[in-house]
This record gives structure tokens, C-alpha cells and sequence, in this order.
């Protein structure tokens, strides 16, 4: 049994809070300090605001409950300066199985691009995820960041009023008061905070039962992704292998709907399922087991006025595709540096809404694919699991087949098409870096195009002149220049200008492109940065 | 506009049919439905558009092009 998540990792000691005659104010509160709550902290706190975490437990994840993490949040984390422990303890993969019953029928490759300094996927437990976070959240402690984490500190009421939110936690002393300017709820599915607003959480229940097992064993399967349907092990159903670090061993077994769930996460039931999938000869040891029914759902609305709602308290997805997490990074990524100007008075509070309207599209487009997985793993009805069956049978002969099986499709980064802080496209460029678009990696000498854009507004200019800094409206865009030439690999040039001679990008501090145009020209540049900070 | 053709286009109809049936010929229901379905898959992808593929839909279906 590992003892990381048995831990306390920020246990509870005494808040000068609690003994303030009146409730102290805070800029920012966040609950839940799971993946979303301790990135959306880390993120405020690296840029000066006064953050306060409160979680009602003490410790990481209570077992590994998500292990895929993608490109995209990793350069995420990178940005919040702990993206590299991840990918030291990480195991890299990107060949997956597809096994239809006894038979192999594909074998896919996500063959990464070049020239990022990230890898396509990472597996690596969900408490270890967390344990990094926790540990870059002390380094900017040490460094005097006003970065606060309460443990055992459980939020029992809220009041909500125009400028500020207010607090009632519950700890092992007693209960305390504290004030906020923004709240943001990151307390997970079951979100208490969502219930105690009375807001809805509308979506589909898939009637399906998942068994989840984190086993520890010595075996020579391959780092790769093994997904089968209908095995002899589990008849009628799928199953998944995938490794994590440390020997660990995910395993997913769907069972289907009417089943005792207490029953079956029984050790005496569970060990000859396993025994049944592995062979009689291997030996492992049950780290965690768990049973899941998977739901795909949103809140309408992640804003409301000063409370504002990020990763599975606002959304949630089955785990076919890797988006929980993923996705709740995307959502801190996005919210922070607005909330930041906010904060300084450098933009109004109606730029939040951009936020909503964002990541609600990222949401939507989560729900549908992880809705289509799940659609395509558990047939909803005969019709359904002909057409699946046959997609498979086809998939073993004939490679059009093969895009049509649907095991999860895996976690990308989403491009904010039709967002109120984008320009119009002014470049005859590539489409994936269209404004919208997340920032696409580039190999610079001995870095990444990625380590120099963030956390503040960019200009990239490439083989194109402008200003060294830009100051519009309390906003300061600071330049960096660039030339084709700098990038042997020539994957600057065909990630970013296409056929274009030259190009020049207005690069939001989520590393997202609000605008680009072949030249500078300082009015709609201009224009571009009060659109981008919803001064437009 | 519709690209879906339907009007005859299939030379020699009746072979063709008769060699649909003659593919089902013999086979249980279940392994005729699995037939029909990877064919209808084969043939989609064969068409590939997918404004025709849609068109097909609503037309197996009756729906009235608007
Ligand atoms: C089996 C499984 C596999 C998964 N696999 C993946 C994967 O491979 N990749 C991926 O990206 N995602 C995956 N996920 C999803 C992922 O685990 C979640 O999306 C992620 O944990 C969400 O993080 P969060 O911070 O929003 O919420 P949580 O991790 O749920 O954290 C919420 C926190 O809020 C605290 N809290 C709740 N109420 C209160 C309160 N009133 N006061 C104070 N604190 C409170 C809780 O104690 C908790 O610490 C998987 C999920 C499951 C179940």
C-alpha cells in the first residue's frame, strides 16, 4: 500500500484568521485543493495575489484516480514552474492496443511531432500529481509568496454580496469567518459549494459501473495502452491496462449496470477478476480499488458574479479521454491572468465572462467526446453494438475502420474559436495557430519557444518590426523578437507563418493567440490588446 | 441542393441485387445484421463526402431534403 496518499500533506495548524475580532479579507479564496484548486493557487500567487486555499482533507488524492496528463497541461505546469518533477517521475508513452475479443485488431502510435518540449502523454498518479504541486506551493512560500494552505478547513456556508464573498469554516477548533474578493470553487464533483448556490449540474448518467484497480505488480507488458472490447476475461464488456510509475498498473473493468457495487470491490471478488485478465502466475498487490458510474455534465453558467466555478466542480466527463484534469488545468490557465487584471483595476470584471464563455467551449467540447467514447464502450442498444462490433471486425482487415474505434479520444488543447477576445485572423498562416489557438512549441537554440511566452501579454514578432514594449491602457505587452533563422528545424516557419514572409502575434499570458497580422501597425495592435482585455 | 444520387445508376441492377441476397444467403439473422453493417461502413467510407452521407441518411429515413 503506498503511504503518499495515508499522508497528511498540509495538515491543520491555527490561522492568525481565526482570531481576528472581524472576518479578515483576502483577495482570492479558492476551494478544494485538489489538481484545480492547487494549480489556480500556485498561478495567483506567482503573480502577487493574496490566495488562500481551504480543503476539507489534509491529504492528496486518496488513491490515483487520474493518470493520463497531456501536452498541453504539462506546458501548463511548466509555466507554473513544476512541470519537470511530472515529467522526471512520469512514464512517457504513445503506442496504444486495441483488442477486440481474443483477437489484437490495431495498434495505434500517436506519433508526437518534433520540436516540443513536451511529450504527448504522461501517465502518472493523481497523488503524485498533487504531491508536486503541493511542494511547488511551499517554494513559493519560501520565496514570501502571500500563498495560504488550510487543511481540514471546510467551508459550511457562503454569502454572496455585490463586491465580496463571505465565509463560514469549519476546522477541529471551531468555526471561523473570513471575507473574499473572488471566490473560486474547485470543490470537485460533489461540489458543496455549487449546492449551497443552489446552481444545476445538467448532464447524462451513463448506466454503466466501472471497477478501478491500481495494481502493484513485476510484469513485462509494455508501456503502452492496452483497450479491449469484449474480452474472454470480462465477456461482454471492456477492459483497460496502462502503466503508471513505480510498477503500478492501471486497470479499468466495465461491469455493467446492475451490479452490488459494495460486493464487488470486495478483495475475494475483485483478486479472480484480476487473476482471470493477468494469468494464474502473476503476482500483484491491490494498491486502490474503486467502483465508478461516469457522468457527463455542466453547470450553464462557471460565473456567478464573484464566485466563479473551475474544473470538476464546473464540468465533468467520463474518464475515457483523459479530460478531468486536463480540462480543469485549461480552465486556471485561462481564468488567472484575468482575474489578475481584475484585480489591479487594468481591466473590468465583465472580462471574466470571457472566461464562461471559453471554457464552457472547452467543456462542451470535452463532453462530446468523452460522450462518443462512452457511447461507442458500452452500445446503448443493439443497433449501436452492431455497428460497433462491425467497426472493430472492419478494423482488424481494413484501415479506414480504424478512425472510426472509438477507446477514448485523448485530451487536446482547446482552441477558443469565436471568442469576444480574439481579432480577426490578419495572417495567411496555419491554421492551428489561428487566434484562438494555444501557442504551438518551437525548439529555440538550447530552449523552447514556450519557456519565453507567459504569464504576461507578448508580442511575437517574426522577421517583423515593432516596439520593444507596448503600454496600453495599464496593459504593458513586452516584445520578443524572432527570425526564421533562429530555428534550424524550420518548425518556427511552418508552425507559425506558413507561406507568409513574416508575422507578428499577440500572445495572451495563457500562451493563447489573441491576434497576428504579417506587420506590426500600432492602432490595430492596439485595438487587439483592449480586445483581448475585454475593453472592446 | 442534393448530391446523392438517386436516380438508377447501377448497370445490370438485377445482378447486383441478386448478389446482395446471395451474400446473406445461408447466414443467421445476427450474422446478416453484422453483414449489412460492415457494408453500409465500407460503402460510406467508399463515398466519403459526408454532405452525400447525410443526404443518404435522411433519405433511407424519408426525411424530406428542406
Ligand atoms: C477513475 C478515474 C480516472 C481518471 N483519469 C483521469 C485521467 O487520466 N486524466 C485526467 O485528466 N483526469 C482523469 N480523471 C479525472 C480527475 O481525477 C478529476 O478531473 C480531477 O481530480 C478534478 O480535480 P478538481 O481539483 O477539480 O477536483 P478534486 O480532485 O475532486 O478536488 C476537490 C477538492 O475539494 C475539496 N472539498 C470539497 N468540498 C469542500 C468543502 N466544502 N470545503 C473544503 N474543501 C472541499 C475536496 O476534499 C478535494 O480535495 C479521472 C477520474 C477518475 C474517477
Amino acid at each position: 500500500m503506498n503511504k503518499i496518499f495515508e499522508t497528511p500533506m498540509y495538515p491543520y495548524t491555527r490561522s492568525p484568521d481565526q482570531d481576528a475580532p472581524v472576518p479578515v479579507r483576502h483577495q482570492v479564496v479558492i476551494i478544494g485543493a485538489g489538481p484545480v484548486g492547487l494549480a489556480a493557487a500556485i498561478d495567483l500567487a506567482q503573480q502577487g495575489v493574496d490566495v488562500v486555499v481551504l480543503d476539507d482533507n489534509d491529504k492528496v488524492s486518496f488513491g490515483s484516480r487520474a493518470i493520463c496528463f497531456a501536452k498541453r497541461p504539462l506546458e501548463i505546469l511548466d509555466r507554473l514552474g513544476c512541470g519537470q518533477p511530472m515529467v522526471d517521475k512520469g512514464v512517457e508513452w504513445d503506442v496504444g492496443k486495441v483488442f477486440f475479443d481474443e483477437r489484437e485488431v490495431y495498434t495505434f502510435d500517436l506519433l508526437p511531432e518534433e520540436g516540443h518540449r513536451r511529450p504527448a502523454f504522461i501517465n502518472l498518479q493523481q497523488y503524485y500529481f498533487e504531491e508536486y504541486l503541493v511542494d511547488r506551493v511551499r517554494e513559493l512560500q519560501k520565496e514570501g509568496a502571500n500563498l495560504d494552505l488550510r487543511g481540514r478547513n471546510k467551508v459550511s456556508a457562503v454569502g454572496t454580496h455585490p463586491d465580496h464573498v463571505t465565509l463560514e469554516i469549519d476546522t477541529p477548533e471551531g468555526s471561523y469567518n473570513i471575507e473574499a474578493d473572488w471566490l473560486i470553487a474547485c470543490d470537485g464533483a460533489n461540489s458543496t459549494l455549487r449546492a449551497m448556490l443552489g446552481k444545476d449540474f445538467v448532464g447524462r448518467v451513463f448506466e454503466d459501473n466501472f471497477l478501478i484497480a491500481d495494481v502493484v505488480m513485476e510484469a513485462d507488458f509494455p508501456t503502452e495502452r492496452w483497450f479491449w472490447f469484449d474480452p474472454p476475461f470480462n465477456r461482454g464488456q471492456s477492459a483497460l491496462l496502462h502503466k503508471q510509475p513505480d510498477n503500478v498498473w492501471r486497470i479499468d473493468l466495465q461491469l455493467g449496470w446492475d451490479i452490488d457495487k459494495e460486493r464487488e470491490k470486495r478483495p475475494e471478488n475483485v483478486i479472480p477478476r484480476l487473476k482471470a485478465m493477468l494469468g494464474d502466475d502473476i503476482d500483484f498487490e491491490l494498491e486502490w480499488v474503486s467502483i465508478y458510474t461516469f457522468q457527463c455534465r455542466r453547470m450553464e453558467q462557471f460565473r456567478h458574479d464573484r464566485v466563479i466555478f473551475a474544473g470538476d466542480a464546473a464540468h465533468q466527463v467520463s474518464p475515457f479521454g483523459a479530460r478531468g484534469a486536463n480540462s480543469g488545468l485549461q480552465d486556471t490557465d485561462n481564468l488567472c491572468w484575468k482575474l489578475k487584471l481584475v484585480l489591479d483595476g487594468k481591466a473590468p470584471e465583465t472580462l471574466l465572462d470571457s472566461y464562461d464563455v471559453e471554457r464552457v467551449h472547452g467543456a462542451d467540447e470535452n463532453i462530446l467526446n468523452s460522450t462518443r467514447s462512452t457511447d461507442f464502450i458500452t452500445p446503448k442498444s443493439d443497433t449501436s453494438r452492431l455497428f460497433r462490433d462491425a467497426v472493430l471486425d472492419l478494423a482488424e482487415q481494413y484501415e479506414f475502420a480504424r478512425p472510426l474505434v472509438n477507446a477514448g479520444r485523448l485530451s487536446v488543447p482547446c482552441t477558443y474559436d469565436g471568442s469576444p477576445l480574439n481579432s480577426a485572423d490578419a495572417l495567411a498562416g496555419p491554421a492551428r495557430t489561428r487566434p484562438g489557438s494555444p501557442c504551438l512549441d518551437v525548439p529555440l537554440g538550447d530552449g523552447f519557444l514556450l519557456q519565453e511566452l507567459g504569464d504576461r501579454f507578448t508580442l511575437l514578432t517574426i522577421d517583423a518590426e515593432a516596439p520593444d514594449e507596448i503600454v496600453e491602457d495599464g496593459v504593458t505587452v513586452t516584445r520578443l523578437a524572432l527570425s526564421v533563422k533562429d530555428d534550424p528545424t524550420l518548425a518556427l516557419k511552418e508552425r507559425y507563418l506558413g507561406d507568409a514572409e513574416s508575422g507578428v502575434y499577440l500572445i495572451r499570458p495563457d500562451q493563447h493567440v489573441a491576434a497576428r497580422r504579417a506587420t506590426y501597425d500600432d492602432n490595430l495592435f492596439r485595438a487587439a490588446i483592449r480586445r483581448a482585455t475585454g475593453k472592446e | 441542393m442534393s448530391d446523392l444520387t438517386l436516380t438508377p445508376n447501377i448497370d445490370n441492377a438485377d445482378d447486383f441485387y441478386a448478389d446482395l441476397l446471395e451474400a446473406h444467403e445461408g447466414l443467421e439473422k445476427s450474422d446478416s445484421e453484422a453483414l449489412n453493417a460492415r457494408l453500409i461502413l465500407i460503402l460510406a467510407n467508399h463515398i466519403g463526402d459526408r454532405q452525400v452521407l447525410s443526404q443518404a441518411l435522411n433519405a433511407a429515413a424519408f426525411k424530406m431534403e428542406e
